[in-house]
């Protein structure tokens, strides 16, 4: 194949195999000192919250265990992170709470990217008439304030765990929807589809053999974008009690029963917001880094 | 310019009618009614309320009245606030809600331009890594975590102002800080990608070297093109900070329209929660028009398309 699409991407003229754009871009974000640094921490924080998501006992200590004798301790050699007035452990329910939250961000992050990624595809290919509709439908829903809407989609439902990221899913996907269709727009009307077309190329084979490729860059990049965006959504909705219920933990639950005691006992507010604020800061560097590597621009107006 | 500002207005209706149709029916369908939560009331009290605010007729025919009362302006009665109409709660909230979010917009306008435009002036130098890395922050630590942590440091600690009330001009400092801060360190990296990008252009070298000082090349040639991102951005940002936020406004205590959003929809105070999306999509509208505007102001390359 004469027309790689990763020449089109990277803009390099030196992309000798189809895998050496992925290959340039890894080498890319590996120099980026804090995008490497957000991955790692990633790594090793997803590690464990899914650890003691699967064995909730992992810190010796259950997430839901109450010690009302104990009561509150600052952070000491037994509980490390301290406990909660209940006596619970806290490294215990922000690990498992952590498990939570990225779960929620993760699925919710995978329902926005389906449906984006389909319905902004499909108006991008059509064009025309439908294309105007379907865009002016994501106008619409964007001028809706979305606090309300998932507040309504939570009550709606019920306060249930599935369903809680199916309803952030189903308000986040918007932003992924205009990106995908401005560069379906963008890259159908590229020299290298022409000459596919020229070539007598079949329309499927083109789609996913040259068009969906170059898609995949900004789409890579937003979803690690929406990730920090959904879990700070799913604590607002924790935060006003819509959101995971108790005995469970989430890092919004944390951090509002944190912020209800934090003059008498700071540490149960300090380490969740702490944890939360250096997971999203991870997150935002990594799709930075991403951004770079993989050459995207202007992937976030 | 004018054809363009009709044309939009014009959009806009069936996009307010759309918003209501679908609030309307999505609100019905919810489980649970607004004398739910009440203490338990006897068929024939809830009966006479149902009837007396009209929720005793056919869903259809409901819609259609409340259609006809949101085009001549009425929002209708509040559930949870009884003698009270939407029009009256609103109106008594929402300057609260607005003085707030103008001087949040304030901090971030000022905060997030002069951040950027420093760390575009001086990239890859401390003064760039300094305001982004501040701003990363910005960006990461959620509301409800700064609010109660500014409060804990300057009113509990310092005993600067106060922890929470809306009564002297020092109990503005604190809840505009905690509502701008996310904006501002927006602003800051939407502001230094835009200048970056004009700096690079070839009109500014030619500035420069026609002899150009620092300043007037920023504030004469860059500030144009470079304030682009930050303007497409605040259409609908500057509506969410002006109808208020409901975070902000139970951590200190503010008696603004942020609450109504949320608790309305709790209480399933149907013309509230209508009344409040309406008035915010409303807003988004016309702030959206704005900012389209004003790009089309700033770039001269839009106004012949």
């Amino acid at each position: 194949m004469a027309l790689s699409p990763s020449i089109a991407l990277a803009g390099s003229a030196d992309a000798a195999g189809a895998s050496s754009f992925w290959r340039d871009a890894w080498r890319r974000l590996r120099q980026n000192k804090l995008a490497v640094f957000g991955l790692g921490l990633l790594s090793v924080l997803g590690a464990l919250c899914f650890a003691s998501f699967l064995w909730p006992n992992l810190t010796g200590f259950n997430y839901g265990q109450q010690n009302l004798a104990l009561g509150p301790v600052p952070p000491n050699r037994l509980h490390w992170l301290g406990t909660d007035p209940l006596g619970r452990d806290l490294l215990a329910r922000l690990l498992y709470g952590g498990g939570i939250s990225l779960t929620v961000g993760l699925c919710a992050t995978a329902v926005s990217l389906t449906i984006g990624v389909i319905y902004g595809a499909i108006a991008g290919f059509a064009g025309g008439k439908l294309d105007m509709v379907m865009m002016r439908l994501v106008d619409i829903l964007y001028a809706l304030p979305f606090a309300i809407f998932v507040i309504l989609l939570m009550v709606f439902f019920g306060q249930n765990f599935i369903l809680l990221f199916l309803a952030i899913g189903a308000v986040e996907w918007l932003t992924m929807a205009r990106i995908v269709r401005g560069q379906v727009l963008t890259v159908k009307q590229q020299e290298f589809i022409e000459a596919a077309h020229a070539l007598g190329l079949r329309e499927g084979r083109i789609i996913f053999r040259h068009i969906v490729p170059n898609l995949l860059g900004p789409i890579i990049v937003y979803a690690t974008l929406t990730v920090p965006e959904v879990i700070i959504l799913e604590s607002f909705l924790s935060f006003l009690g819509l959101g995971v219920q108790p005995p469970h933990s989430s890092w919004g639950v944390l951090i509002k029963e944190g912020a209800e005691v934090m003059e008498e006992y700071p540490w149960l507010l300090i380490y969740p917001g702490a944890v939360m604020t250096l997971t999203l800061f991870s997150l935002n560097f990594l799709g930075d880094g991403l951004r770079d590597a993989l050459d995207v621009r202007g992937s976030k107006d | 310019m004018l054809r363009f500002i009709a044309r939009r207005f014009l959009e806009a209706i069936p996009v307010l009618f759309i918003i209501a149709t679908a609030t309307f029916f999505m609100m019905r369908l919810a489980p649970g009614g607004p004398f739910d939560a009440e203490k338990r009331v006897s068929p024939e009290v809830r009966a006479r309320m149902e009837a007396h605010y009209g929720l005793d007729k056919p869903l259809f025919q409901q819609y259609l009245l409340q259609m006809k009362h949101l085009l001549q302006g009425d929002l209708g009665p509040s559930f949870k606030y009884p003698g009270h109409t939407v029009n009256e709660i609103i109106a008594d909230s929402f300057p609260v809600s607005l003085e707030l979010g103008m001087e949040a917009l304030a901090v971030a306008l000022v905060l997030g331009l002069a951040a950027g435009m420093v760390a575009a002036l001086k990239q890859n130098s401390v003064w760039d890594h300094l305001p982004m890395g501040l701003a990363m922050t910005g960006i990461c630590l959620p509301t409800f975590v700064l609010g109660p942590l500014l409060i804990s440091a300057f009113a509990l600690h310092l005993d600067w102002c106060n922890a929470a009330g809306w009564f002297f001009p020092r109990d503005r400092v604190l809840p505009a800080l905690t509502l701008g801060a996310y904006y501002a360190a927006y602003i800051a990296r939407l502001c230094r990608g835009g200048f970056l990008e004009v700096l690079h252009q070839d009109y500014i070298r030619t500035a420069r070297a026609k002899g150009a000082g620092g300043a007037r090349i920023l504030f004469k040639h860059a500030l144009r093109g470079g304030v682009l991102p930050v303007v497409s951005f605040l259409g609908p940002a500057v509506a969410g900070l002006l109808t208020g936020s409901f975070v902000v406004e139970t951590i200190f205590g503010i008696p603004g329209l942020g609450r109504y959003f949320v608790t309305a929809a709790f209480n399933r105070d149907y013309f509230m929660v209508m009344g409040t999306v309406l008035f915010y999509a409303c807003f988004v509208v016309a702030l959206n028009l704005a900012a389209d505007v004003v790009l089309v102001w700033l770039n001269p390359k839009l106004r012949f398309d």
